[in-house]
């Protein structure tokens, strides 16, 4: 007999991805198994490298935006707004206030639709398949009110910097309302098909915990720090772009697990309608382009603007030498340095809760690997 | 910069605590930030974080000069969840300087770190793991140093592990 047999528990390397359905992209996953227990893991990341914020260097202020959208390209528009913040900032000029309220009515719209994107995936990770034909069902709804304000569906490059270029079309307001009264029922809709299903608190309660102090650690922030019970968000204690005119709360939750995490996102989808009816009855009048000269060319210094993307904190730090081309870019994205806590979140867990872990923190690679 | 002197209470108590380490405190469009001497960076980022409560380090990056005899700006972004307030940490340090990791302050460094050391070619010293991130590990060339063209790429190493010839 040899000293070893099969039958010993060994500790085994297993390589998830880069090409697996439900890495949500390109994320590869190495993973140190003892049996089904997860001993470690180690991303691999950078397979959609491109180079962003090079190209930003070698780019205008306004050739870069359309850039901006290839990162969290199911949040488009969170990311455009981020930029277009960012560069107004160094420029010292603010959008007009009817720019503003349009710009809050379709960020929203782009989180309802992202969060859509994240529990249907999340959802079908977890093996129910009903969730994901529902949520690109509403999915497709929200993205029609995109095409039809700016003609593109996924990347966007809706605003502009100092304002907007498109003025809203005839019955945006209609479409919109139309989009909510669709589209809370279809919340409920949902939550009764997994909030308290078995299978689904099964694989979910208790499952990836992270703590608020771990959180703060890792600099995890969006929904993953709100469901460990910190009730911070950007819109709220630091508003831009008119948020602070808007009433909504911050759900939050205590155990900071991925079933408080899926119950934070629920209620922030129906916290978007929220906002979207309040802004979209009170569209002010006027002008929607700031005062922005042809040439963008902001004094010599720096910034940094961080907005609250579906996925977390997404920050701009722009440095301006007082030409046309940005001198440098860094972009701050959520889904690289929440993905850091990935392995404290799993460690220890069982390998079909990778699956779970992976799909609730949301990420997208595009932006990660930038 | 038309950047003005920063005044507040904590921006004289850090002057007060560490009076050799602060080059500069300053606020430009609303925006504090201090510069400190290299070595000083995380003393300073361990005593905002304890004791001033800046918890949340919210990024790292560097801009590069290659004019300027300090070569990188090496930029730590720092936020407060208690006191809803913002803070840039910056130090200059010349090409081949070796920072001190922040990993031991804050976790989430390690990753930020990798990124800089990636696109800088910044070491920081300490640092439990200080690979590539996001470019391959045998890859030649810090791509966002000034000095790097936006086409330049690896050519070896294109033409190795991609198998095009020309590379581009």
């Amino acid at each position: 007999m040899p000293d070893s047999t099969f039958l010993d528990s060994t500790e085994l390397v297993l390589n998830m991805g880069p090409q697996h359905p439900s890495t949500h992209g390109v994320l590869r996953v190495i993973l140190k198994l003892d049996g089904e227990k997860v001993l470690g893991t180690e991303c691999v990341i950078g397979y959609l490298h491109r180079g962003v914020e090079k190209i930003a260097e070698n780019r205008t202020y306004a050739q870069f935006n359309p850039y901006v959208d290839r990162m969290d390209y199911v949040a488009a528009v969170s990311n455009g707004l981020g930029y277009c913040l960012a560069v107004e900032k160094v420029l010292n000029v603010e959008a007009p206030p009817r720019a503003q309220a349009v710009r809050v009515i379709l960020t929203e719209l782009n989180r309802i639709a992202s969060h859509l994107l994240w529990l249907g995936t999340h959802a079908l990770d977890i093996g129910a398949i009903t969730p994901v034909f529902y949520c690109l069902r509403e999915r497709e709804e929200a993205l029609k009110i995109f095409e039809k304000y700016c003609g593109a569906r996924l990347t966007t490059h809706a605003f502009r910097i100092g304002g907007l270029l498109y003025e809203t079309y005839d019955g945006f307001e209609q479409d919109i309302r139309d989009f909510y009264a669709m589209f809370l029922p279809k919340v409920d809709e949902y939550e009764e098909l997994l909030t308290n299903n078995r299978i689904w608190k099964g694989r979910l309660v208790d499952v990836g915990i992270l703590s608020a102090d771990e959180c703060k650690e890792y600099g995890v922030t969006g929904p993953v720090l709100r469901a460990a019970g910190v009730k911070w968000d950007l819109r709220k204690a630091q508003p831009y772009s008119g948020y602070e005119k808007y009433d909504f709360d911050i759900p939050t939750r205590q155990n900071g697990d991925t079933y408080d995490r899926y119950m934070i996102r629920m209620e922030e989808m129906r916290q978007s309608v929220r906002i979207m009816r309040q802004a979209v009855e009170a569209i002010p009048e006027g002008p929607i382009m700031g005062k922005v000269g042809k040439v963008i060319k902001p004094a010599v210094g720096e910034a940094y603007t961080s907005i609250e993307a579906p996925k977390g904190e997404l920050g701009y730090y722009v440095v301006s030498d007082g030409s046309t081309q940005p001198y440098r870019v860094r972009v701050r994205p959520p889904s690289f340095v929440n993905l850091q806590a990935l392995d404290r979140m799993i460690r220890g867990g069982l390998v079909a809760d990778v699956v779970a872990v992976i799909g609730t923190l949301d990420i997208v690679l595009g932006e990660i690997d930038r | 910069m038309m950047a003005t002197p920063w005044e507040s209470e904590l921006a004289r108590e850090l002057k007060e605590r560490f009076e050799d380490a602060i080059v500069e405190t300053s606020t430009y469009l609303g925006q504090n930030f201090i510069v400190v001497k290299p070595g000083s960076a995380i003393p300073l980022l361990e005593y905002l974080k304890l004791e001033s409560d800046f918890d949340y380090l919210v990024d790292i990056t560097a801009v590069d000069w290659p004019k300027r005899a300090d070569r990188f700006d090496v930029v730590y972004i720092l936020y407060s969840f208690s006191r809803n307030e913002r803070l840039r940490l910056k130090i200059y340090i010349p090409d081949g300087y070796q920072p001190e990791t922040a990993v031991g302050v804050h976790l989430t460094a390690n990753w930020l770190e990798r990124e800089v050391y990636d696109m800088f070619g910044i070491e920081f010293a300490g640092h439990p793991d200080m690979r590539r991130i996001l470019m391959p590990d045998e890859w030649q060339g810090y791509p966002l140093r000034k000095d790097y063209g936006i086409l330049q790429q690896d050519q070896r190493w294109v033409q190795e592990n991609l198998g095009i010839e020309s590379g581009q």
